[in-house]
């Protein structure tokens, strides 16, 4: 900047300047120096070059592709057995009136489903319930619990934010409270191959945090389901809630209208074409609002569950990125762009008056 | 009664009952000490207090000042506004449709136990809900965030070195911390001419006594020997000169211990003429009471002031009456401007000469005055005397009858020269409009001065070019029909001329002003809108504020500069006023916006602070909006998902974190950021023209960030439902998944939007997602707290990174690719420096690239100076018309071409800014 010459170098000023320096010396209020305070701090400005914006996109691409293929792979092997079961249930002469089926508590529930599997399955094998159209994340549903009831067994008076199921006709409190309790899911399966029986490991199927830390060891249940209006399973009242897994796991609710939960795993390895005798109590109602129940085995690897979208989406996802790549290459070689080129600022390339 | 004119107070005071003493004392505003004035040097005073509290003058003229709000605070209200109808639209349509899935789905969900009878009041509860759910969409946060950046632009200032004057020590200073935006979007600038363009440093360089021209060679008449040589030899005109130069003022000389004299003036001129005097050996020494002791040649001369006729800005000319004690002889002596001194001189007097001598200076861009002399006869005296004393001591309209009086005596005078005084420009002016011009800014030179000397200084500082590059054109005339026929040529000619390439520019003085204010605004306001140039001579310090007024209501953002007392008024008016802390005080600089030391600090006060400020507002608000309304869309996409029940996904210790931490630092940090450095700024002054038009925060870009945040939103929504579906699903979960998705979505929306990285943002940006996990891994140790180990669970899972990688991609792979393409098929000016920045480096300067340009092309190139300038419309409009897409963000699909306002092109060309 030449500012600073010019202000010192007037020739009528020189005598003021000399005596503004001189003062400066002594008392200046000259703004400390100092990158920051001058926004000088040393700074990289990346800008969008083709040769960088084209190896962005072909690096994520080669990143994208293996990922996806590695994770359809695993998909793939997980091997999952599905079984609808709520329509096959219901007695013939009932399926037009399911509602009275499933609320009628005298028409056994129980019920058999055979199960073939279609490839080998390893241990341990999850056996999952899974709820369509359940909705667990109702604002209503989601919020009717009350944690530190769960957890001490002094707290079991705190009802609070457990309407409509806070406490009992006479007032009593009802632990554990909540609509999400008393909503527990009660079907039952038992699993056999052939003859043999094929136990279903229940332990440890809920969250060891939930059952150290959220669900205490001497809270025991009290009240529950003893109102005239009985919702899912009943609990035990001797067993504390920390064992209750199917409880635990019921209160760890899904975030999504279609949710599979924990049943138990079964630590036998099937083979192909193995049949799977269930016998069932079909005893949760989801006629009432259309939902569907279904009965899944499954094994697991390091992704999870029988899930191909991550796989297929990494897949599309990175084509789709290699081919703007050679899009962006192709573009800049026919149509090339010189970097900067001042001729493209408009006020240079209308010249005023025309 | 009390007014606000701090120049005049009328008043008598009788100092004894009427009984003992008839006697009328006048009093003015001499007499009169104003609020928190000091008197000093004085064993004792007494007085009367004449006016307390609000009914002091500076009471009554303290305004109330108007809040001044930014452009862009107003865009960021009206955006919020729009965001505040849409949130309301949401609630109702969410609401109802709530409301009707609970009464047709809900009670059929037997475990949400829904009473079938509830009160009336029920029906609200769900829209009530969802307001909650969206009440984030208005970014609280924002309004922190624009107090916190703008306190820094306004200390950028006061800290940059390179808007320190050294001169008078003074740092630039920024009184007003919340309009550094505005800066960026001046688009008229007044200025005052003394003392803002020039130094206002008075220096005596040139006369005219009687026939004969001193200083012209040499430049300093003070050195030229031949006036010398006239005063050693006594010539009885240079004398006379030298005796008005010394005695026809209110100088004050104060004898300091050290022996030598110093002069305490109010007018710089005065100043500059007795210290002139005294270089030439006729040294004011003392002046007490009437008594003023002049040393001539080692002579002591005596002279008794009789009378002062003050100076007033309508009689443009003061006069003395002193008595010579040696000689008894009663002078007049008389200053003034020639048009008020020369018709006063005796008949027969040919003033040719000095009207050819006034033309001259002030062609030279001096400053000049007349000197006039008069013996009187005492009986003459005698009487005027008392109709003096009359009129002075008159309480209605006493300054008109004073100048009524002051005319008897002012008559028949002997001219005895003319001297010019020269007030230099200070450095850099030139420079500093040819830029600000340049990028599109109008200048406008409000002055007290004469017309010719403020003709010669816009001259001088490339305010108006001569003929034939430029065109003055003059509204003059001193009746109201002359000025309207005047004002009318002048319409005619700007609206036929305005597509030609040449500077126009007009002329107007105060009078005709004054008619043109109170009768024509409206074909005023056409004129003040087709010409970018306009020199207003004469004018008061209300018509200063008048125009500017005038101007803001055309809706032009305004900068008024200035440094005198006189400026106060349009520089409170002003949208921004700048204060030069000058020589005439402080007061233009306390009551303004921003003080600097010197003209030349505008352009980087302008072009690098109010750029840069503008700019990062731009984004800053933006992005605020942005990422409020991608955790609110979230929300919403959820509710469907969730029986439209109004659940929230995300926790509140979440959400609350997710906008005063997470998103908010990073962001801050854009007031480091630079998208052009200063110097390509400073070259490239046209680019300021994006600021002034508001391309960068307007209804499309918004809709641009509006876009992008549903489709990150859908991304994120989907690729979590998806990866986290079936056995996954669990609520505390996949609310982490979505919400880690939203916070590495926005690290990559700023990096990407950033223009520059220092190692402050790249702390910020990549710190701050670091601290996410921090801060969550820390939540999630907390046993009693809901998210109790959920994020060392997903920090486990395999499919938690994948996913987050892939939210990342498919969210920013479209944005990226989208920005690319416009960044070089379809680049804003701005891209296009950058990538000149990039590929030449810093090293090239305007003229090479001018040069660059004739020869690359080949064709006529028009200087750029030119080019901007001359119709507004022109201006705006290959900008737009160029690049359509420039004002827009990338993901700006063509949906939101309902944002765009219709294009209504009429002749005015205001219009074109709205897009």
């Amino acid at each position: 900047m030449n500012s600073h010459a010019a202000g010192t170098s007037n020739g009528g000023s020189g005598d003021a300047g000399g005596a503004g320096a001189g003062a400066a010396r002594r008392n200046t209020r000259m703004p400390k120096y100092s990158k920051f305070t001058q926004q000088e701090l040393p700074a990289c400005k990346p800008i969008l070059t083709p040769k960088w914006v084209v190896s962005v996109f072909f690096i994520v691409g080669v990143i994208f592709v293996p990922i996806g293929v590695v994770s359809l792979l695993a998909a793939r092997d997980v091997v999952e057995i599905i079984d609808r079961y709520d329509e096959a249930c219901v007695p013939g002469n009932m399926t037009e009136n399911k509602l009275a089926y499933i609320q009628n508590s005298s028409i056994p529930k129980d019920c058999t489903r055979t199960l073939m599997v279609t490839k080998d399955m390893k241990q341990p094998i999850f056996v999952y319930y899974q709820l369509d159209n359940f909705y667990q994340n109702h604002r209503r549903y989601v919020k009717s619990r009350n944690d530190a009831q769960l957890r001490d067994p002094s707290k079991a008076n705190k009802t609070s934010a457990c309407e409509p199921e806070k406490t009992t006709a006479d007032g009593k409190p009802i632990v554990p409270c909540g609509l999400i309790a008393w909503s527990l899911f009660n079907d039952t399966y038992i699993f056999a191959r052939g003859n043999e029986n094929l136990t279903v490991d229940k332990k440890h199927i809920s969250w060891k945090s939930d059952r150290e830390h959220k669900f205490g060891k001497d809270v025991y249940p009290s009240n529950f389901q003893n109102g005239s209006l009985i919702g899912g399973a009943k609990l035990d009242p001797n067993i504390s809630l920390s064992e209750q897994e199917d409880l635990i796991v019921w209160m760890r609710t899904a975030a999504l209208p279609t949710f599979r939960k924990l049943y138990g795993r079964i630590y036998v390895d099937l083979k192909e074409n193995d049949n799977i005798t269930v016998r069932l109590s079909n005893n949760y109602n989801t006629y009432s609002f259309g939902g569907k129940k279904k009965l899944v085995l499954s094994t697991a690897t390091w992704l999870g569950g029988k899930n191909d979208f991550l796989g297929y989406t990494y897949l599309i996802v990175g084509g789709l990125c290699i081919f703007l790549a050679f899009a962006f290459t192709l573009l800049y070689f026919i149509k090339p762009r010189k970097l900067g080129d001042h001729n493209y600022l408009s006020w240079n390339r209308h010249p005023a008056g025309r | 009664m009390p007014d606000k004119d701090i120049r005049r107070f009328d008043a008598n005071i009788r100092l004894f009952p009427p009984f003992i003493d008839n006697d009328i004392c006048p009093l003015t505003i001499n007499n009169t000490l104003l609020q928190s004035c000091y008197l000093r040097n004085t064993e004792w005073a007494c007085g009367v207090a004449v006016y307390t509290g609000n009914e002091t003058k500076l009471g009554m003229s303290s305004g109330v000042p108007e809040p001044k709000l930014t452009a862009m605070d107003a865009m960021i209200d009206k955006l919020t506004g729009a965001i505040f109808l849409f949130q309301l639209t949401v609630v109702v349509v969410l609401g109802s449709a709530g409301n009707v899935w609970k009464d047709t789905e809900a009670h059929k969900q037997w475990y949400v136990k829904y009473d079938y009878d509830e009160p009336w009041y029920q029906i609200l509860v769900i829209p009530l809900r969802f307001e909650l759910l969206c009440s984030i969409m208005i970014p609280i946060s924002i309004k922190v965030s624009l107090d916190f950046v703008k306190s820094l632009y306004a200390k950028f200032i006061d800290w940059d070195e390179e808007m320190y004057d050294l001169e008078n020590n003074t740092p630039a200073h920024a009184a007003n911390t919340a309009i550094s935006e505005d800066l960026g979007q001046v688009e008229y600038i007044l200025t005052d001419k003394t003392g803002t363009l020039t130094e206002n440093k008075m220096i005596f360089r040139k006369c005219c006594v009687g026939d004969t021209f001193y200083g012209n060679e040499c430049g300093d008449a003070l050195r030229d020997v031949e006036l010398l040589n006239a005063i050693a030899n006594g010539s009885p005109h240079v004398i006379k000169f030298l005796t008005v130069m010394t005695l026809c003022n209110t100088v004050i000389p104060i004898k300091s211990p050290s022996g030598s004299i110093l002069y305490k003036a109010q007018s710089q001129d005065e100043d500059a003429l007795v210290n002139a005097a005294a270089n030439l050996h006729m040294v004011l020494v003392s002046k007490n009471g009437n008594n003023a002791e002049i040393h001539f040649n080692r002579r002591m001369i005596q002279y008794e002031i009789l009378d002062i006729l003050e100076f007033t800005s309508d009689r443009k000319r003061m006069s003395v009456v002193v008595l010579d004690c040696q000689s008894g002889k009663i002078i007049l002596l008389s200053k003034g401007a020639d048009e008020a001194i020369l018709p006063c001189a005796y008949s027969g007097r040919q003033t040719k000469t000095f009207l050819d001598a006034v033309d001259k200076y002030a062609q030279l861009g001096l400053r000049t005055l007349c000197f006039g002399w008069r013996e009187l006869e005492s009986e003459e005296y005698t009487e005027w005397s008392r109709s003096f004393k009359e009129a002075n001591s008159a309480l209605n309209d006493r300054e008109w009858k004073v100048a009524e009086v002051c005319e008897k005596l002012e008559h028949s005078l002997e001219i005895l020269g003319v001297s010019a005084i020269e007030d230099r420009l200070q450095g850099g002016v030139p420079e500093t409009i040819e830029i600000l011009r340049q990028s599109g800014i109008n200048f406008w030179m409000l002055t007290g001065d004469k017309q010719s000397t403020a003709i010669q200084i816009a001259l001088l500082c490339n305010l108006i070019s001569s003929e034939p590059k430029g065109q003055l054109l003059y509204i003059n005339g001193r009746t109201e029909d002359e000025v309207a026929r005047s004002l009318e040529r002048v319409l005619r000619t700007m609206r036929i001329t305005s597509s030609e390439p040449k500077e126009l520019a007009f002329v107007v003085d105060g009078w005709a002003l004054e008619i043109i204010l109170t009768h024509y605004t409206e074909a005023f306001t056409e004129l003040a809108v087709l010409s970018k140039t306009a020199l207003c001579c004469r004018v008061t310090p209300s018509q200063k504020a008048q125009l500017v007024k005038l101007l803001k209501s055309c809706d032009y953002r305004t900068l008024a500069i200035g440094d005198g007392g006189n400026d106060v008024r349009m520089i409170q008016q002003a949208d921004i006023g700048v204060g030069i802390s000058g020589r005439e005080g402080l007061q233009a600089a306390r009551a303004a916006d921003y003080s600097i030391g010197k003209f030349r600090f505008l352009k980087r006060l302008i072009l690098v602070h109010g750029r840069y400020s503008y700019n990062r507002t731009a984004f800053l608000s933006q992005y605020s909006f942005y990422k409020s309304l991608l955790i609110c869309f979230i929300q919403i996409l959820f509710s469907f998902l969730s029986g439209i029940a109004g659940t929230s996904l995300f926790n509140s210790v979440s959400l609350m974190a997710y906008n005063v931490f997470y998103t908010s630092i990073p962001v801050l940090t854009t007031i480091l950021d630079k998208d052009l450095s200063e110097k390509t700024v400073m070259q490239n002054p046209e680019i300021l023209l994006y600021c002034q038009a508001g391309r960068l925060l307007n209804p499309s870009t918004f809709a641009g960030w509006f876009g992008r945040s549903l489709y990150h939103a859908i991304v994120i929504f989907l690729i979590t439902i998806h990866a986290y579906a079936n056995e996954k699903s669990e609520m505390e979960e996949l609310s982490m998944v979505a919400l880690s998705g939203s916070i590495w979505l926005q690290a990559f929306v700023v990096t990407l939007e950033m223009n520059s990285f220092t190692f402050v943002q790249l702390l910020a940006i990549w710190g701050n997602c670091i601290a996410f996990y921090v801060i969550n891994f820390f939540i999630s140790s907390i046993p009693s707290s809901g998210m109790y180990t959920i994020m060392f669970r997903l920090c486990r899972q395999p499919s938690y990174w994948i996913s987050l990688v892939l939210i990342s991609g498919v969210g920013m792979g479209p944005v990226l690719a989208l920005k690319y393409f416009r960044y070089t098929y379809r680049p804003s000016a701005i891209n296009i420096l950058q990538k000149a920045e990039r590929s030449r480096g810093p090293m090239y300067t305007l003229v090479n690239l001018e040069s660059q340009l004739r020869s690359d092309k080949g064709n006529m190139m028009v200087p750029i100076s030119t080019t901007p300038v001359k119709n507004k419309s022109s201006v705006y409009e290959p900008l737009l018309s160029d690049s359509p897409m420039a004002s827009r963000r990338p993901l700006a699909s063509s949906s939101f071409d309902i944002f765009q306002p219709t294009h209504s092109r009429t002749s005015h060309p205001r219009n074109i800014k709205a897009n």
